[in-house]
């Protein structure tokens, strides 16, 4: 039960979004975008987050769509991760979200709202880090697409106001080999103690992790793919590197999580040579 | 839309329209348990995490204590009180598929649309699904027996 009211407004287009968030704002309310809402009802029943209205964007024809045209996988912000991971056309981004929370839970979570959350993981943006993407925004000055890597860093950086519409991925970058490895603490469904997704094209494997420190990160792509280093080398090199994104929580120590990298890894360098 | 305050909206439940007063902060399960009197989605967790509150919203389960009423107009909902004697019910009672019988219902409608969706589930299907419930009595190898007896390929 959530110990406080609010009004519920549910907007059919952009626009309408965009402007009801702005009347709210002037008349001093505190508005909050809704997608689909299992982190605010949880935070709401706890008083861990105050607003007097929420803005549900599912009724937004672009925050719903879900398919690949254009040379685009182009998924609505307010898309669910069920429907994304059921209709897989980028299977990495499927294997991902499947490991987000439970199968249930997974019907109501939306990947704008992984990505725009608050809890640290946002573990549907490793696959998106890891490949040609952009992001669509309602700006004051409409719907901007911009590069994933200028609209993320971390956590999604919109301004106050400002909504994900839809998430961009070239086609190309759909069906290249990757590698997926979670590994929590203990139980199977939990957030991650490290979760690493890496792609691997023509030229280069590109690897990113969340769990490891505050924010998912990017692991060194030069070095992962330096022609010089062995194995060995680049493993030692980029636990050094990433040495100060490291810390340790209740899910493992600073020092545990560097020797489940460590292995990981391995495992990623091993499985991609496997197939050449 | 626009609901502030208290305010009048109609809920699909079980195949029939039902006019409830809600206010927006309403969970659903809230809703069915406090407006409808159905009380069979149970109020366990309340932080998604148990799913003794699982109903099915257009055939999918959810959990009804991380839904606001509100987003539920449109949509039909079913509530353990709906399944009237569909045969997962039968099939809990002849693999002693409960024990303190909580998680009860919430299990029934889980496994209730998996057999509807995926009625030729293998094993890492049926894990996967079941995984978002938990019992307390730890009678997991019961329920899961019990929805495997129903996985024919003609549930209905």
């Amino acid at each position: 039960m959530i110990p406080f009211d609010f009004d519920y407004y549910k907007p059919e287009s952009m626009d309408e979004a965009f402007k009801c968030y702005q009347d709210l704002l002037i008349n001093n309310k505190k508005p909050l975008y809704y997608g689909g809402g299992t982190e605010i009802i949880s935070m709401a029943r706890v008083k861990g987050i105050v607003f007097d209205s929420v803005i549900d964007l599912k009724g937004i024809p672009e925050c719903s769509q879900l398919e690949v045209s254009g040379g685009k996988f182009r998924i609505g912000a307010a898309q669910t991760l069920t429907n994304i991971a059921e209709c897989n056309a980028y299977p990495l981004l499927s294997k991902t979200i499947k490991r987000i929370a439970d199968h249930t839970i997974q019907g109501k979570i939306t990947i704008g709202g992984n990505l725009a959350g608050t809890i640290k993981y946002r573990e549907a943006a490793l696959p998106l880090m890891i490949s040609d993407c952009s992001l669509q925004v309602m700006t004051q000055g409409g719907l901007a697409e911009l590069p994933f890597s200028k609209a993320f860093n971390g956590k999604l950086q919109l301004k106050k106001g400002e909504f994900l519409v839809s998430v961009l991925i070239e086609e190309n970058d759909l069906s290249l080999p990757y590698n997926h490895v979670k590994r929590t603490k203990q139980e199977k469904i939990d957030y991650p103690l490290i979760t690493m997704v890496a792609l691997k094209n023509e030229k280069a494997i590109k690897t990113a992790i969340t769990g490891y420190g505050d924010n998912p990160i990017i692991l060194s792509e030069r070095i992962i793919n330096h022609k010089l280093y062995n194995v060995e080398q680049k493993i030692n090199k980029i636990i050094n590197l990433a040495h100060s994104d490291c810390k340790g929580d209740l899910s493992g120590s600073r020092e545990y999580k560097e020797f489940v990298l460590e292995n990981m890894l391995q495992e990623m360098f091993s499985n991609f040579e496997k197939i050449g | 839309m626009h609901l502030s305050g208290n305010s009048i909206i109609v809920l699909n439940v079980n195949g029939e329209d039902k006019t409830v007063m809600v206010k927006p902060a309403y969970t659903l399960l809230h809703v069915l348990r406090e407006e409808l009197s159905l009380t069979g989605a149970k109020s366990g967790c309340e932080n998604g995490d148990c799913g003794a509150c699982t109903v099915l919203v257009d055939d999918m389960p959810v959990k009804s204590c991380l839904m606001l009423a509100v987003e539920a107009v449109g949509h039909r909902i079913t509530t353990v009180e709906g399944l009237k004697n569909a045969p997962i019910q039968d099939a809990f009672i002849k693999n002693w598929g409960f024990q303190c019988g909580y998680c009860t219902s919430g299990f029934l409608m889980v496994c209730h649309a998996l057999a509807m969706h995926k009625p030729d589930a293998d094993d890492p299907i049926i894990e996967e699904w079941l995984q978002s419930n938990l019992c307390r009595c730890t009678g997991y190898e019961e329920i899961e027996n019990a929805v495997k007896s129903i996985l024919s390929g003609n549930y209905k």
